[in-house]
């Protein structure tokens, strides 16, 4: 049993979709699916012990059938620190979707909502156990193309999700596309598809203009699905239409697996002897993750509507953990891995608790949290600390992520993106001290409606807020687990 | 000379791609931008197909004949599953194009930005 983990992992949740869309009950879905997540999160959970008690890597063959030959799904130290973070959000988050999705969902539609909600999970996940690059490609398109389908069900509520869904549908599909172009390149390359033997015989060829080209291909494909400046076009809209439980699960985790998928393939398969990689990506991952953290920050202070103005701080922390890959050192890859983590967190919090607001209210802008603050203490306190991690602010993760990237930028000599990122960091004050002046500070208009929570709403946004505090006084296990996932990238090196 | 006109499948699958790829960002009609979208993964699909051709190979069935030269396979088994992604990528695209032209009565972007500009207004003005 313990065995075919890494195979349960990915199965549970893709076998139990079409299920779940065959249960007609609401509640009965909704428990159904938190279940499957919640197994998923155990498993996930008992796969990152089995690996970091044994230090060694988990390979499980499909079929028998071994690599090269034959498809494998291997846990490594990234992946088993990436995949809790994935089953975890996802537990939290379908905790919170019983009252969010009855809140924005059609009655008829939830048995179908959350069929292609467990796919999207379960397609994370197999992009994160593959070995096998063009494995890696299906689960992207499992997980985007039910990804369109949550994104276009915030139609019922406001018509915009729906062009939004389709943009989103258009530049993902892009961007897999051009993954694909890449990954053909490689395979005439190299004639073979798994990771391990593709970063084996891609050191024995000659570093040609194809070799790069595979290179641009797979890291532009990829820039695209994690919304990388100037490529993020796609994502404000597509999160602030989205439904409050699809918009929090997936700016959550999303995008973090396909920095994932980015790091294991530039990584992973080019390595870091790559010439394109060492003189090319860098620099790229540098420039454009900076100026990220600032278009995103400063976009987020003048936006109005809560999710979209949280959408654009994401952009801002892609850029941070574009930054930490672009460094190019153990160090600078460990930080963008707490980033990632910590960013997991902090945002599900955040867009959690903006999910209560707007199961209420239709929109969260700024105008109707005036005066929240005294009507739904615990929501806005939620969102409170939230903006405090995304800021940096010491007790809480974000802190450490800050800490750390910084840090590996100083040993790299780089003082002046030092400086920058410290300074959008602390440009994030401004957002959330707007919404600290609303929710507190102004009182409740005349006529607005009143707000209400009850513990079961606030308390998913809770969990990881508590969790983002953990993890920000109590980091060594994550800082040690991250250390050890960028030491799988660098271990010839460090 | 020769060997450009020899690898003639890739020029082919360049033309096809930024036809296609242009399609999909110069058009402002969903409907076309889908066919674009298609056209550009074809070309992919071409790109793949015609890699897997061996010289004087043959369809890759085995004969039991140890002088037989096969085509490689496995780049057709790839597209193949590629299509299906495709196929399901293209249906879930015009199931949207099907509900937009539903609520907004248009398909054409920027017809699409103004509505969605007014209906931005118009929230706002409920709000307030």
């Amino acid at each position: 049993m313990m065995h075919h983990l890494p195979i349960l992992q990915v199965i549970v949740p893709l076998l139990a979709a079409p299920l779940i869309a065959l249960l007609r009950g609401r509640e009965i879905a909704w428990l159904a699916t938190f279940i499957v997540t919640g197994v998923t999160f155990v498993i996930s959970l008992l796969l990152y012990y089995q690996v970091s008690e044994s230090g060694a890597r988990l390979v499980y063959d499909l079929g028998g059938w071994a690599a090269p030959l034959g498809i494998v799904y291997v846990i490594d130290a990234a992946s088993a620190l990436v995949l809790p973070i994935v089953t975890g959000i996802g537990f939290v988050v379908t905790l919170a979707a019983r009252h969010l999705v009855t809140a924005e969902i059609d009655q008829r539609d939830h048995a179908l909502f959350f069929t292609a909600w467990l796919l999207t999970i379960a397609g994370m996940l197999g992009q994160v156990t593959t070995g096998d690059a063009f494995n890696i490609f299906v689960f992207l398109e499992i997980s985007s193309l039910s990804a369109y389908a949550l994104v276009a069900m915030g139609a019922g509520r406001d018509r915009r999700a729906l062009p939004a869904a389709f943009n989103y549908l258009i530049l993902g599909t892009v961007g897999a596309t051009f993954y694909v172009i890449g990954l053909g390149l490689l395979y005439m390359l190299t004639g073979t598809l798994n990771l391990d033997d593709l970063a084996v015989r891609l050191a024995d060829i000659e570093q040609t203009r194809a070799a790069y080209m595979a290179m641009a291909f797979i890291a532009l494909g990829l820039f695209l699905k994690m919304a990388l400046f100037p490529l993020h076009f796609w994502l404000v809209p597509a999160y602030s239409f989205a439904p409050s439980a699809v918009a929090a699960l997936m700016a959550a985790t999303a995008t973090k697996v396909s920095v994932y998928v980015l790091v294991r393939l530039m990584f992973g398969v080019f390595g870091i002897g790559f010439v394109g990689i060492s003189e090319g990506l860098g620099t790229v991952l540098l420039t454009l993750g900076i100026i990220g953290a600032f278009v995103g920050t400063l976009a987020a202070i003048i936006e109005t509507d809560l999710k979209k103005l949280f959408a654009q701080s994401s952009i801002a922390q892609l850029g941070y953990m574009a930054i930490g890959i672009g460094i190019m050192t153990p160090a600078g890859l460990a930080a963008a891995f707490i980033h990632l983590f910590n960013h997991a967190l902090m945002k599900g919090a955040l867009f959690l608790a903006i999910g209560v607001i707007g199961a209420q209210t239709g929109r969260a802008t700024m105008r109707t949290i005036e005066g929240a603050g005294r009507q739904i203490p615990m929501t806005m306190t939620a969102i409170l600390f939230g903006g405090l991690a995304l800021i940096g602010v010491p007790l809480t993760a974000g802190f450490i992520s800050k800490l750390y990237l910084i840090r590996a930028l100083l040993e790299s000599d780089f003082w002046v993106l030092a400086g920058l990122t410290f300074v959008s960091s602390a440009l994030a004050l401004a957002y959330v001290w707007k919404i600290v002046e609303a929710a507190w500070l102004k009182p409740r208009p005349e006529g607005a409606p009143d707000l209400y929570e009850t513990p079961m709403m606030w308390l998913p946004a809770w969990l990881l807020v508590i969790a983002t505090i953990g993890f920000g006084i109590f980091a060594s296990p994550l800082i040690n687990g991250a250390v050890q996932a960028a030491a799988v990238f660098f271990g010839g090196q460090s | 000379m020769t060997s450009l006109l020899a690898q003639w499948n890739y020029f082919l699958v360049i033309i096809l791609m930024m036809l296609g790829f242009y399609a999909v960002i110069a058009r402002g009609n969903m409907v076309k931008k889908m066919i674009g979208l298609n056209i550009f993964q074809t070309s992919v699909f071409m790109l793949y197909i015609s890699m897997g051709k061996v010289s004087n190979g043959t369809a890759p069935i085995l004969t039991g004949d140890s002088s037989t030269v096969y085509s490689n396979p496995l780049p057709h088994v790839l597209i193949l599953t590629a299509i299906v992604v495709g196929v399901a990528t293209t249906a879930v695209g015009y199931a949207l194009i099907i509900r937009i032209q539903e609520s907004f009565n248009t398909i054409e972007d920027d017809e699409i930005i103004e509505l969605m500009d007014d209906d931005e207004a118009a929230s706002e003005g409920r709000a307030s």
